[in-house]
C-alpha cells in the first residue's frame, strides 16, 4: 500500500462490510418486527410493560444491574416427553412388562436402554416420565402404543439445556425485547438470570425484601444491598401497610420501619415484569400457559 | 550541504513541536488511568463486604465497574494512544506537528468529555450499554475532539517527505478512520431519543465493543509497536509483506466477532461470529511471526524499558487474541459465555496488551520531549514489575473464575476466589500507575517552572543600551 488512499480503502471495504451485515442487516430485518403470536392461542407477544414497570427498567439501567445479571435463557433445543398419568386397571408389573415387550419395536429401538433404565428405578408412582427424547416420532410412536394398551399418557414438548428449567421454561427470543429502551441483555452472570424471573420468583414482598438485604433470602449472596432505594422512618400513628416484614437481625431499631421509595417499587415492578413464558414458534413447548401476568 | 538535507527537520525540532499536545494527553491519561483503577479496586471490593456501600448509590458495583472500564478505555487508552500516534506521525514524516495548538485544545475538549461522563454514570445517567454509558454531551465532546486530533495527525501525515507509507502507517491511519465512524454509528443508533427497535440495540452494542475493545486497540498497539520494535532492536521490520497480510486480515476478520454464541438474535449472527472468530488465528499467526523475527536474537538488552513493555504486550496480544477466538469458538463458548472469563479477556486486552505496549512507547518518546528527560528512571522497571505482576493475577484469577463458574452451572460462590484474587491485581496495577502519574507530573511541574523562569528572566532583563537613547 503505497499512499493514504489504499489505506481508506481498506478500510471502507473491512469496516463497511461489518457495518452492512452488524448494523444495517439486523436493522432492517428486526426493525418492522411485530407481535408474535402465541402458540395455539390467538394472543400476541410479549405485552407492554406497565407504566411503573417501564420506569422501573430506567432504575434497572441507572443502578448498572446489568453489570452482573443477564436477560438472556440459552436453550440447547427441544425434547419430547412422554408422562404416564393413569395405570387404569393395569398393575405396575405388567405395565413394566407390556413394555419391555415394546424392545423389540424397530422405531423405539434407539430408546429402549434409556427406558428400561427408567422403568427399573420405577416404583409405580404417577405421574412419571417415561421417555424423554428428541425425536418426536419415537414419541409419537411409543404414546400410540401406550393408548392401545389402554393406559392414560401425555407428550409434552420442553426446552432442553443448562438454563432450563432452572431459570426458564424456554430460550430468550428476539420477540421478548421489542418494547424496551435499554435493551439490557447483559453480558455477565455474577447473579442469576432474570428474563424470567417475573414468572420465577412472582412475590413482591420478596423482591423488596432481597433488595433492602440480600443475605435475607440467600446466604452469602454477592449482591450489594440497594438499602438507599428504601427509608427508614419512624412509625407514625399507624404502620405503613408499604412497610418491609424483616426478621429481627435484619430490622431497624425498635419504633421504625423500612419503607421502599419509589424507584424500590418501580425497579420490582420491572422485575416481575420480566417473563418469557409465553409459547411461540420460535421457541415452542407445552402445555401452553397463559402470556397474561 | 544540498537542499535535501536542508529541508529535514532535526528530530529535536520535531519533538518539540509534539510538547505541549503530547504532554497535554498524556497528563489527563494518566490521571483517568489512576482514578479509573481506583474506581476498579473499590468495585472489586464488592466482592470481599457486598453490604460496604449500601447507604451510597453512587459505589454500587454496577455504578462503579462501568465507569472504572469506562475511564481505562476513554480516559486513558484512548488519549495516550492518540498522543503516540501524533508522535510517530510526525517522526515518520520528519516534519513538525502541523497546527500543534488544535490537539491541545482537542486534549483539553477529550478529558472535559471524560469528566462529564465519569460524573454521569456515578450520578445514575449511564446510557445502559457496554462501553457507551457516557451521555449524549459527552459522547458528542469525545467525537468532535478525537476529529480534531485525527486532523492534525492527517495535516502531519501530509507533510511526510518519503511519499511510500510503512507498515505503522496504515494500521494507524486505520484506527484514525475506525473511532469515528464506529462511535457515531453506536451514538446516533442508541444514545438518542429513537433508538432502534428491540435486540437491535444489543447486536449494535456487541458489534461497537468488538470493534473498539478489539479492533481499535489492536490497530493501534499492534501499530505503534511495529514503529518501536524495529526502532529498538536495531533490524528492518520482518517482513513488509507479512506486515500487509496481518493488515488487511485483521481488519476484515476482527470487525466481525462479539455476538455471544446462545444470544436471542438471529441464528446467522453468532454463526457468523463463530466463522470469522476462527479465521482470527490467520492475522494472529502472522502478528507473532512478525513480532517474533524481527526481536529474536537482536542484540537489545532489555532491562525492564520499552523494549521488555513492547514484547510483553505483543504477547499479551497475542493470548487476548486465542482467548476471544476460544471464547467465540461454540464448543467452549458454553462453558464460559457470561462468565468472567470475557471480563478476563477484555482486560488483558485493554491493560496486559494495549497500556503496557503504550507505556513502553511513552517512556521511549517522554525522555525526548523534555531536556531533563524522566525525573524518576526508575520507576519504569518497577512499573513494569507491577504491571507484569497486574497482569498475572488479574487476568490470571478472571479467567480461571470464568472456567469455575461456567463448569459449576454459574454458582456465584464458584467465582468468589478468583474475584478477591483479582483486586489484588487491579491494586498492582494502581501501584504501576502512580509511578507513572508521578513521573508525568513531576516533569510537567518542572517544565513549566522552567518556563516561568525563562519568561520572568525575559521581562527583568533591561533594555538593550543601544535602543535607548540619551
Amino acid at each position: 500500500m503505497r499512499n493514504g488512499f489504499a489505506v481508506f480503502f481498506a478500510v471502507v471495504v473491512a469496516l463497511g462490510g461489518s457495518w452492512l451485515g452488524f448494523v444495517v442487516a439486523p436493522t432492517v430485518q428486526l426493525g418492522k418486527a411485530k407481535q408474535a403470536l402465541i402458540l395455539n392461542s390467538t394472543d400476541t407477544w410479549p405485552q407492554q410493560r406497565t407504566g411503573e414497570a417501564t420506569l422501573g427498567l430506567q432504575v434497572y439501567r441507572a443502578n448498572g444491574c446489568a453489570a452482573c445479571h443477564t436477560e438472556q435463557i440459552r436453550q440447547d433445543g427441544v425434547a419430547a416427553e412422554v408422562t404416564l398419568i393413569a395405570l387404569n386397571k393395569t398393575k405396575p408389573e405388567d405395565f413394566k412388562a407390556f413394555v419391555q415387550s415394546l424392545f423389540i419395536l424397530p422405531e423405539l429401538a434407539k430408546v429402549t436402554n434409556t427406558l428400561a433404565a427408567t422403568l427399573n428405578g420405577w416404583k409405580g408412582d404417577l405421574p412419571t416420565t417415561i421417555l424423554v427424547t428428541d425425536d418426536k416420532a419415537v414419541a409419537d410412536a411409543m404414546s400410540d402404543r401406550l393408548k392401545a394398551a389402554g393406559v392414560k399418557s401425555e407428550t409434552h414438548i420442553v426446552a432442553t439445556g443448562e438454563d432450563i428449567p432452572r431459570w426458564g421454561i424456554r430460550r430468550s427470543v428476539a420477540a421478548d425485547f421489542l418494547y424496551d429502551f435499554p435493551v439490557q441483555l447483559g453480558n455477565l452472570r455474577v447473579g442469576p438470570d432474570l428474563a424470567d424471573v417475573g414468572a420465577r420468583l412472582p412475590d413482591a414482598n420478596w423482591q423488596l425484601q432481597h433488595l433492602y438485604a440480600p443475605t435475607l433470602s440467600v446466604t452469602n449472596s454477592a449482591m450489594p444491598s440497594f438499602k438507599f432505594l428504601f427509608d427508614v422512618r419512624k412509625i407514625g400513628s399507624a404502620p405503613s401497610p408499604d412497610a418491609l416484614n424483616l426478621p429481627k437481625q435484619f430490622a431497624p431499631a425498635d419504633g421504625y420501619e423500612v419503607v421502599p421509595k419509589l424507584e424500590a417499587k418501580e425497579l420490582v415492578a420491572y422485575l416481575l415484569s420480566l417473563r418469557a413464558d409465553a409459547p411461540l414458534y420460535e421457541a415452542p413447548f407445552s402445555p401452553i400457559t397463559s402470556a397474561k401476568p | 550541504m544540498n537542499s535535501a538535507e536542508n529541508n529535514l527537520v532535526s528530530a529535536a525540532k520535531i519533538d518539540a513541536s509534539c510538547r505541549v499536545p503530547l504532554l497535554a494527553l498524556f497528563g489527563g491519561a494518566a490521571l483517568w488511568l489512576v482514578v479509573g483503577l481506583l474506581l476498579a479496586v473499590l468495585a472489586s471490593l464488592t466482592f470481599h463486604a457486598p453490604e460496604m456501600f449500601a447507604h451510597c448509590p453512587f459505589a454500587t458495583y454496577g455504578h462503579l465497574a462501568p465507569a472504572a472500564n469506562d475511564l481505562l478505555v476513554y480516559g486513558f487508552a484512548i488519549p495516550a494512544g492518540l498522543g503516540v500516534l501524533l508522535w510517530i506521525f510526525a517522526r515518520l514524516s520528519q516534519a513538525e506537528l502541523v497546527l500543534p495548538l488544535i490537539p491541545v485544545v482537542a486534549a483539553n475538549l477529550w478529558h472535559l468529555g471524560v469528566f462529564i461522563g465519569l460524573a454521569t454514570i456515578l450520578c445514575g445517567g449511564s446510557s445502559g450499554f457496554t462501553w457507551l454509558e457516557f451521555p449524549r454531551a459527552a459522547a458528542m465532546l469525545l467525537g468532535v475532539s478525537f476529529v480534531l486530533i485525527a486532523f492534525s495527525a492527517v495535516a502531519t501525515f501530509g507533510q511526510r517527505k518519503a511519499r511510500e507509507l510503512y507498515p505503522a502507517h496504515w494500521f494507524l491511519l486505520a484506527a484514525l478512520l475506525w473511532f469515528p465512524w464506529i462511535y457515531s454509528t453506536a451514538n446516533l443508533f442508541l444514545v438518542t431519543t429513537w433508538p432502534v427497535r428491540g435486540v437491535t440495540q444489543a447486536i449494535i452494542n456487541w458489534w461497537f465493543a468488538d470493534n473498539l475493545i478489539f479492533v481499535w486497540l489492536a490497530l493501534v498497539g499492534v501499530g505503534v509497536a511495529f514503529y518501536f520494535l524495529p526502532k529498538i532492536a536495531g533490524r528492518p521490520l520482518h517482513s513488509r509483506f507479512y506486515a500487509l497480510f496481518a493488515f488487511w486480515t485483521l481488519i476484515l476478520f476482527g470487525t466481525w466477532i462479539g455476538i455471544p454464541q446462545g444470544a436471542p438474535v438471529p441464528a446467522w449472527l453468532p454463526t457468523t461470529n463463530a466463522f470469522a472468530s476462527l479465521l482470527l488465528v490467520i492475522p494472529l499467526i502472522a502478528i507473532a511471526v512478525i513480532v517474533f523475527k524481527t526481536v529474536w536474537g537482536a542484540p537489545t538488552v532489555c532491562k525492564g524499558g520499552p523494549f521488555c513493555y513492547l514484547r510483553f504486550g505483543m504477547t499479551a496480544f497475542i493470548l487476548s487474541g486465542l482467548m476471544l477466538i476460544a471464547s467465540a469458538c461454540p464448543e467452549h463458548a458454553r462453558t464460559v459465555e457470561f462468565t468472567w472469563f470475557g471480563q478476563a479477556q477484555t482486560q488483558l486486552q485493554i491493560l496486559g496488551f494495549f497500556a503496557i505496549v503504550i507505556f513502553g512507547a511513552i517512556y521511549e518518546i517522554l525522555p525526548r520531549l523534555l531536556d531533563g528527560g524522566l525525573p524518576f528512571p526508575k520507576f519504569v522497571r518497577v512499573q513494569h514489575w507491577f504491571f507484569m505482576l497486574g497482569t498475572l493475577l488479574l487476568v490470571g484469577s478472571l479467567a480461571f473464575a470464568g472456567v469455575k463458574q461456567g463448569r459449576a452451572a454459574y454458582d456465584p460462590a464458584a467465582a468468589i476466589m478468583g474475584l478477591r484474587i483479582a483486586t489484588m491485581g487491579w491494586t498492582f496495577f494502581l501501584f504501576g500507575s502512580l509511578l507513572f502519574a508521578v513521573n508525568i507530573f513531576v516533569m510537567t511541574i518542572r517544565w513549566k517552572l522552567a518556563l516561568a523562569k525563562t519568561v520572568i528572566a525575559y521581562i527583568k532583563s533591561p533594555l538593550e543600551t543601544s535602543e535607548v537613547k540619551p
